[in-house]
């Protein structure tokens, strides 16, 4: 996906360097106004840069990478036979939000995943909403991550999804709008916190000019949040991260979060279980296990029950679960309510169950199972983004735009031959921020994904992971599509107050 | 801590154990070779292959060919690559149980051995990339006794050692003392080739240890007793047992122990037999039976650990204490 930017008509003057390269188009700019100055929040870092060396740019953007280097913080990218793990692309630069903006976010992101767990038990015990015709009963039936095994199950405290990581993008009149939820197993809490620790060691001078929230309580809120899902009569809990283990894309996530949370990081194989009861195999013998934060996909939990071929979950673990003796998180199903074609019914998913408008808007969705929405998508491929509902991480998308005709040619055919599988949308101008590319600084698309804790309370750590198209032009931030990160700073207070 | 992790800590140090052993073995090899120019090398790079239990090849056997068969030979699962790898593909799926120290010389000594080819050292001098393998891997385990918590991990780490070592000592003391058996040598004896004893010492690193308890007369008796015996040298098989039972009784105590009694039995029994045993009584019996006897009692334990901590069967351990805290 890489094509060249189209400037905007309206001349502005041509910043000094080095910025030399900055130049503003549609979309919305986290770092400079319409006008072409700095907004107020990026001011102290706009000035810095300027009177920065290039080299000393380029010197500390190779000092973070280094970082990154030698704490092996790395990541999978699948289908590549060669060097299975590659370095984490950082970039230097933060983004910054101010505390108006998180605030707004907060609020949106806490309603929409208190609305989403009420649908989820709706989902799977009355189906209320189903029979109020809000949304469609076949919309969810023919969903490839409903699981009719979850149905009449007691999930401990109604808590479905207790682990959120939702993708916001921010759209050209400067909102934020909600591009997919991620209830499943979401991955890149580790990244975020790596990111700071790195931000902290090579930009010191910057770090501390700004007043940004913390976020490295995140690894102990996770752990209440798990604790809060104890089933009754368990007064010591023990609690597991399970791992599909080493040759996992997120290993490294995994580990690095056990060891946060002081929890044992198992594999399937070293749990059993027995009489409807998860043991671990330890060296002083079995131990009973509580709650089970999994990071391997419902498909291969349990043999029994899901793909019978999986090696990598625990042969009557639905069974335990659904006797109430271990607590998941997230639940087995939660899938449902992330679906790309239920998406376009979460406004009224929270307007059903809550009775509020919307925090955060939905980004405009064609349902390709919708006869005439087929009819105006198909006709309009070459500007749409399609993308199949069950599918994250960048896989399974075309970007009308950047495509080539035979490409069309192939989702024309696979739209028309299984609609409910896929939805369109139109081609986001995803906001743009400040990245060191070479010793220059130019601007690059961004998205935001932060994490949501849903257990006794929501907690939202302020900040999350924010990904770059580090490619020019590029919309797809995915780490497995050539996209990095930066740290992503939520200020304390007001903008104004931060620039004394 | 999980059995797996046991399992793997268990293994990493016994795949490394015998790489260091491996690589010393053929460097002491290639060395005495330098003395006995016109010998058959053929027949003492047989016996290489046999006391690490390696498959004898059928044909005609030089130094080239059996130095590449167990240092690079990616098919020959007891070269030093092979335990090298094999070492690290452990740690590696217990990375976060060890320290970061340990895992990067680990992966350093791994990719070293991986990027050198057989004509690089054969071209320079076999004899610095051998001894670079056995610095390494001593350099790994001062790292480990110095960065990793001595507790229920850093003890099967030891017990890996010291099981993997006694069982290599003692099968290549066996290549070198059944001769007395079939020839009727007295043991006592100058003995007529001095350098293959002096080969045998310096395999096991113990040639200055036992000079400085013997004097440089080699005696096979006492080279035997030494390398048998000798409680303080940390190469021979007594102390590696006594090492072995420490750690044992160190793993039993820290998982609060559940019939562990067997494993405990087994190797405070080979400890006390190493313990009492007098070596003129060895000799005067089947000293190729003893050494047969220690490397089965080794089998026995290695069971044991397997059926005590890492592999026990679920019907056990639910009626045992185990289960009870559940």
């Amino acid at each position: 996906m890489i094509v060249p930017d189209r400037p905007d008509t309206v001349e502005r003057p041509t910043l000094p360097p080095p910025f030399s390269n900055y130049i503003l188009d549609a979309a919305f700019d986290e770092m400079l106004g319409s006008d072409g100055r700095p907004r107020l929040h990026y001011q102290e870092m706009f000035h810095r840069l300027l009177e920065m060396p290039a080299e000393a740019l380029y010197q500390r953007q190779q000092a973070a990478n280094t970082a990154f280097l030698n704490q092996g913080i790395t990541f999978t990218v699948y289908g590549d036979d060669e060097g299975i793990e590659r370095i984490w692309p950082y970039d230097l630069l933060p983004r910054i939000i101010t505390s108006e903006e998180w605030q707004t976010i907060e609020r949106g992101l806490t309603q929409r995943i208190t609305a989403l767990n009420l649908f989820l038990k709706d989902v799977y015990h009355d189906g209320r909403i189903l029979s109020d015709r809000v949304v469609p009963r076949w919309l969810i039936y023919s969903c490839k991550h409903f699981r009719r095994e979850m149905r009449g199950i007691r999930v401990p405290h109604d808590i479905y999804v207790a682990v959120d990581g939702t993708d916001l993008v921010r759209l050209p009149d400067g909102r934020f709008a909600v591009l997919e939820d991620n209830l499943r197993v979401p991955s890149g809490v580790s990244y975020m916190l790596a990111n700071r620790q790195v931000m902290k060691r090579t930009f010191p001078s910057l770090f501390g000019s700004y007043d940004v929230r913390p976020i490295d309580h995140y690894g102990r809120v996770l752990l209440s949040t798990l604790l809060s899902l104890t089933p009754a009569g368990r007064p010591e809990p023990v609690i597991v991260l399970l791992t599909p283990g080493v040759y996992n894309s997120a290993y490294f996530e995994h580990a690095f979060l056990a060891r946060q949370m002081g929890i044992e990081l198992v594999e399937g194989r070293d749990l059993l279980v027995h009489d409807n009861v998860v043991y671990m195999r330890t060296t002083a013998g079995l131990r009973r296990v509580d709650v089970i934060y999994r990071r391997v996909d419902d498909d291969y939990l349990d043999p029994l029950t899901f793909e019978p071929r999986s090696t990598l979950g625990v042969s009557g673990l639905l069974n335990a679960y659904r006797a109430g003796n271990v607590a998941l998180a997230n639940a087995i199903g939660t899938g449902v309510a992330d679906d790309k074609a239920i998406y376009t019914y979460v406004p009224a998913i929270i307007r059903y169950y809550l009775g509020e408008e919307p925090i955060l808007p939905n980004v405009e969705t064609y349902l390709l199972s919708d006869e005439k929405q087929q009819k105006y998508v198909l006709e309009h491929l070459d500007e749409l983004v399609i993308k199949a509902v069950g599918e994250s991480g960048g896989y399974g998308m075309l970007i009308g735009p950047y495509s080539t005709a035979a490409q069309r040619a192939v989702y024309r055919q696979r739209v028309i031959a299984n609609p409910r599988n896929y939805i369109a949308q139109p081609t986001l101008a995803l906001s743009r921020a400040p990245c060191v590319i070479d010793d220059q600084i130019e601007p690059r698309h961004v998205d935001l994904r932060p994490f949501v804790l849903f257990g006794e309370q929501v907690t939202i750590v302020p900040g999350g992971l924010t990904r770059v198209a580090l490619r020019r032009g590029s919309l797809v931030v995915n780490s497995s599509q050539g996209g990095g990160s930066k740290d992503t700073w939520v200020l304390v207070g007001t903008s104004a107050e931060n620039n004394q | 801590m999980l059995s797996r992790v046991a399992d793997s800590l268990y293994w990493i140090s016994r795949y490394l154990e015998r790489a260091e052993h491996t690589a010393r073995l053929i460097d002491v090899h290639l060395t005495q070779m330098l003395d006995q120019a016109g010998g058959d090398t053929n027949l003492r790079w047989q016996r290489l292959l046999r006391s690490m239990r390696t498959p004898q090849p059928p044909e005609e056997v030089d130094a080239y060919s059996v130095t590449y068969a167990l240092t690079f030979d990616e098919a020959n699962t007891s070269s030093i690559v092979s335990s090298i790898a094999s070492a690290r593909e452990n740690a590696r799926q217990v990375r976060e149980q060890i320290s970061s120290e340990m895992w990067e010389q680990l992966n350093r000594l791994f990719l070293q051995v991986k990027q050198t080819t057989m004509e690089q050292i054969w071209h320079a001098e076999p004899h610095k990339f051998l001894n670079s393998v056995k610095e390494k891997i001593y350099l790994f385990q001062g790292i480990t006794d110095g960065t990793m918590s001595h507790s229920e991990g850093w003890h099967f780490i030891r017990f890996g050692r010291f099981l993997e070592r006694t069982m290599a000592t003692a099968s290549l003391l066996d290549t070198h003392f059944s001769i007395f058996l079939t020839e009727q040598i007295e043991y006592e004896s100058e003995p007529l080739d001095y350098l293959s004893w002096v080969e045998l010492l310096r395999s096991c690193a113990s040639f200055e240890a036992y000079c400085k308890v013997y004097t440089a007369a080699l005696r096979p008796a006492q080279i035997a007793e030494f390398l048998l015996l000798n409680a303080e040298a940390p190469r021979s098989i007594r102390f590696a047992c006594t090492m072995m039972q420490g750690a044992l009784q160190a793993i039993a105590k820290s998982t609060g122990s559940r019939n562990t009694g067997r494993t405990e039995r087994l190797a405070g029994r080979l400890r006390a037999m190493l313990d009492y045993d007098q070596i003129e009584e060895i000799l005067s019996g089947d000293i190729h039976e003893y050494l047969e006897n220690i490397q089965h009692q080794c089998g026995l334990i290695h069971n044991g650990i397997y059926q005590s901590y890492i592999a026990y069967p679920i019907e056990v351990a639910l009626t045992s204490r185990g289960a009870a805290q559940a």
